[in-house]
């Protein structure tokens, strides 16, 4: 299927960027005319997919992360969030609630938040190449 | 500063402004555990009215503190949670952790 419209966005893992990966999303989306519900729930995962690649894709150093939207046809938006860090050796572990390996500050609750709060969430990784995230979320109009 | 503290009676306050995420986390727990720590109070506050938008960074602020009162025997109250960070708070099931003051209405 062909996106109507789509819009690409990198920056540096630096954790202060966090905020504009998140709000950069939520600006393409407003097309949309989104609930605020609804664009909030895709921030929320957008944070959670940042976060991530900020913290564990790029732990040892810094990188690039790479962000990707796009819409198709009846309010369907397709985020995907893109790093070349270290990459998850086991992705079912790495989704499984509560399951952290960053510390005791971090609840090990990002997967299961993207899971929540989209339609789908699907991970692609390979160890030492990095992690691609893609959330898929459908957007009803404001009523 | 994205936190404001206030103490009275044993109750700590701690008023938290702007969106949480893993960034700006770190700055507020230190900011909390710093005063937490020597107050030591029986009840820590935190106060969610100025917070407009929180990932599960938020939800590592809330358990953290939890541990940290938990240390004295103090406990932990949430207030002033818009329905967005409610939504947060009740998928991670911090109700059985933490008080949790509803917003009227």
């Amino acid at each position: 299927m062909k996106a109507l419209n789509q819009a690409q966005v990198c920056f540096s893992s630096n954790s202060v960027n966090e905020g504009f990966g998140r709000a950069a999303v939520a600006a393409f989306l407003s097309q949309l005319d989104p609930t605020v519900a609804d664009l909030t729930d895709m921030k929320t995962a957008v944070s959670e997919a940042v976060t991530n690649a900020i913290v564990h894709g790029y732990k040892d150093r810094m990188g690039t992360v790479y962000i990707t939207v796009k819409l198709f046809e009846n309010g369907k938006a397709v985020v995907r969030v893109r790093d070349k860090g270290c990459g998850i050796p086991d992705i079912e572990k790495a989704m499984e609630p509560l399951f952290t390996t960053g510390g005791e500050e971090r609840a090990g609750l990002g997967f299961a938040v993207m899971q929540s709060f989209c339609d789908s969430v699907r991970v692609t990784s390979a160890v030492g190449r990095g992690t691609s995230v893609t959330l898929t979320k459908h957007f009803g109009r404001k009523g | 500063m994205n936190v404001q503290l206030s103490y009275k009676e044993g109750v700590l306050t701690a008023r938290l402004f702007g969106e949480i995420d893993h960034h700006s986390a770190k700055e507020m727990r230190e900011a909390i555990d710093d005063t937490a720590q020597k107050l030591k109070p029986y009840c820590l506050r935190l106060d969610f009215t100025g917070v407009p938008f929180m990932d599960s960074s938020g939800i590592g602020l809330i358990l953290g503190r939890v541990r940290l009162c938990g240390f004295w025997r103090g406990h932990v109250v949430l207030c002033g949670l818009s329905p967005n960070l409610a939504k947060m708070v009740d998928l991670a099931g911090i109700a059985g952790v933490a008080a949790i003051e509803r917003r009227a209405g």
